[in-house]
């Protein structure tokens, strides 16, 4: 089963924000809810069973989560370091505590560690720039990070 | 400063109903749902206060919502723009965590305006925190009797959803939003027609920025001038300006447009380490960065960076010192515009690969004499040639690194390394 009783419910309360026969609105969140229910991944089965349950073609439903960002068509570990490296950040010596990062799990960003728990994303902005350098952790921020916060964050990661 | 949008921002729970309306949160709009203002009246206000647009383009808010054929037939909607993400501006975060409130209000008193019955806000999706807060407070103004249909017994129906984004920077665009509020991807629409005549589900359509709904409530109740007057000529009230980079106190700061930029600079802790100031992008990555010089000399308001050779932007301040590699810095600026173009058009699609990659190419220690000519080609050829303003906000980084600061560019490809990293 690929869409749960319990995220067509949720699915269900996004819907209901939009006016009649546009549920399509809701298709961004659905394939969120999915894909989080997947393994973080969004295989072409299930981005058609979202595009079947909001009664949307299912090219449609593909063209959206093959456009934004944070949906995951390959593997990905468990929980998701999405480290900004843009112009506040890079001033803010991003660069060099991405490498600390990449050495300390033993992986390249865009890669999974072997033991699937954590994948390393170099991102765009996260308009989180006063508080730079930072990184995205499945739904938090975390902000002025230093080598050793960052080895704590880490180490933290079950 | 901190007078409107972060008001409260010292208070305890600054975030919750009780607040807000301790410092005369929502008194506004319980004054619209007892029939005490017209439509008329609160967009001469927004007239008089000079509040113009805060996401960038900087639009007049009240000669915006007087376009919006509020006695048309059908639905309307009033949307909001939280969907922030240019490099630099992290300003609409800290509203939405701080004063979601003020967001409601202003966009209640919007739908009032403009006859518009259903609103969203569009959030972007990381902004997860900022979310539950802005759904939270949504949650306590309908627990109060605030919203809904027919509120307190008035003709007045307001329902206001949140919507969120999943990381497409285009989608700050006004139109590639209401794309996106669809269910589509966030690809922006050709103009006209604008938003106001067919806008979302095709129906008349009111964009704003956060910020700018954010300051509506306070410039009601204290009136347009009082507003206006914190302000300078062309540039009424304050603003939040999100300074980062090299400084020592890095945030976001409210304060009253016309503000030296010297001021600012002090408010945010001054140069870090005591170093020396190189250049401001005072804007947003989109806006032309300015040398130390041109900066210092410069006021905060429209005319004072216009002056100065750049824009207002979204009030996005990055602060470099001379450690800063111009040369890195664009290529990361140009890497953006390069992973953000949406596809549609192809001299932004096929230009700003040209441009991250020529870039690229110079950082590598490959780059060629005439590179820095490529670049101001292809930069020109973008510029003015597309649907939407991303074309725009690649090519002029661009095109004012090199004007002001092509040596760095010219030692780069002639000695295949940085002049001032070591």
């Amino acid at each position: 089963m690929i869409i749960s009783d319990n995220t067509k419910k949720q699915i269900d309360s996004w819907i209901e924000k939009y006016p009649q026969g546009k549920q399509s609105s809701a298709v961004m969140e659905a394939l969120k809810l999915v894909q989080a229910e997947n393994d973080n991944q969004l295989t072409s089965e299930a981005i058609q069973a979202v595009a079947d349950y909001l009664d949307m073609p299912g090219i449609a439903a593909a063209e959206v989560a093959t456009f934004y960002e944070n949906y995951n068509h390959k593997p990905v570990g468990k929980h998701i370091i999405r480290f900004c490296h843009n112009i506040s950040c890079m001033l803010n010596g991003a660069d060099d505590l991405i490498t600390h990062l990449e050495t300390k799990l033993g992986v390249k960003t865009g890669e999974v560690t072997k033991d699937g728990l954590i994948s390393v994303k170099k991102v765009e902005c996260l308009g989180a720039c006063v508080g730079a350098p930072m990184f995205q952790i499945d739904d938090q921020y975390y902000e002025h990070l230093t080598a050793d916060k960052i080895d704590d964050i880490v180490d933290g990661l079950k | 400063m901190n007078e409107v949008c972060f008001k409260n921002i010292d208070k305890d729970q600054c975030w919750s109903l009780e607040t807000y309306e301790a410092t005369g949160g929502y008194s506004t709009w319980r004054k619209i749902l007892k029939g005490e203002y017209t439509p008329d009246e609160i967009i001469n206000e927004l007239k008089t206060s000079g509040l113009r647009g805060r996401g960038g383009a900087g639009f007049p808010t009240g000669l915006k919502w007087s376009f919006m054929p509020r006695n048309a037939q059908g639905q309307k909607y009033v949307v909001c723009n939280s969907d922030e993400g240019e490099p630099g501006t992290c300003k609409d975060r800290d509203i939405l965590r701080f004063n979601p409130h003020s967001v409601i209000e202003g966009m209640a008193i919007g739908s009032f305006v403009m006859n518009a019955t259903i609103g969203y806000n569009y959030i972007r999706g990381e902004f997860m925190e900022p979310f539950n807060r802005f759904e939270g407070a949504l949650k306590e103004a309908y627990a109060a009797g605030l919203l809904g249909k027919n509120i307190n017994g008035s003709e007045v129906s307001f329902d206001l959803y949140s919507h969120l984004g999943a990381g497409a920077y285009i989608v700050g665009e006004e139109t590639a939003l209401l794309e996106s509020l669809e269910g589509k991807k966030g690809q922006p629409r050709f103009k006209p027609p604008f938003p106001a005549n067919v806008g979302l589900y095709g129906k008349p359509t009111t964009i704003n920025n956060t910020e700018s709904f954010a300051s509506v409530p306070e410039i009601m109740s204290k009136g347009g001038q009082w507003f206006a007057d914190l302000g300078v000529e062309n540039s009424g009230g304050t603003k939040l300006f999100s300074v980062s980079g090299h400084v020592n106190n890095p945030a976001n700061f409210e304060v009253s447009m016309g503000m030296p930029f010297s001021e600012l600079l002090e408010l945010a802790g001054g140069m870090r380490n005591g170093a020396k100031l190189k250049a401001v992008i005072p804007g947003g990555s989109s806006t032309p960065v300015l040398t130390a010089e041109a900066a210092m000399g410069m006021t905060m308001d429209y005319d004072g960076i216009d002056k100065a050779g750049s824009m207002l932007g979204a009030g996005s301040v990055i602060i470099m010192d001379e450690s800063t590699c111009m040369v890195k810095a664009l290529t990361r600026l140009a890497h953006f515009y390069y992973d953000e173009s949406c596809g549609q058009c192809t001299p932004c699609r096929e230009g700003t690969g040209w441009l991250y990659r020529v870039l690229k190419r110079i950082m590598d220690g490959k780059g060629k004499a005439e590179d820095i000519d490529l670049l101001m080609s292809v930069q020109e050829k973008i510029m003015g040639n597309t649907i939407c303003a991303l074309g725009d906000a690649a090519a002029m980084p661009v095109e004012s690194f090199l004007r002001n600061f092509r040596e760095e560019f010219e030692y780069y490809i002639e000695h295949g390394k940085s002049m001032v990293e070591k």
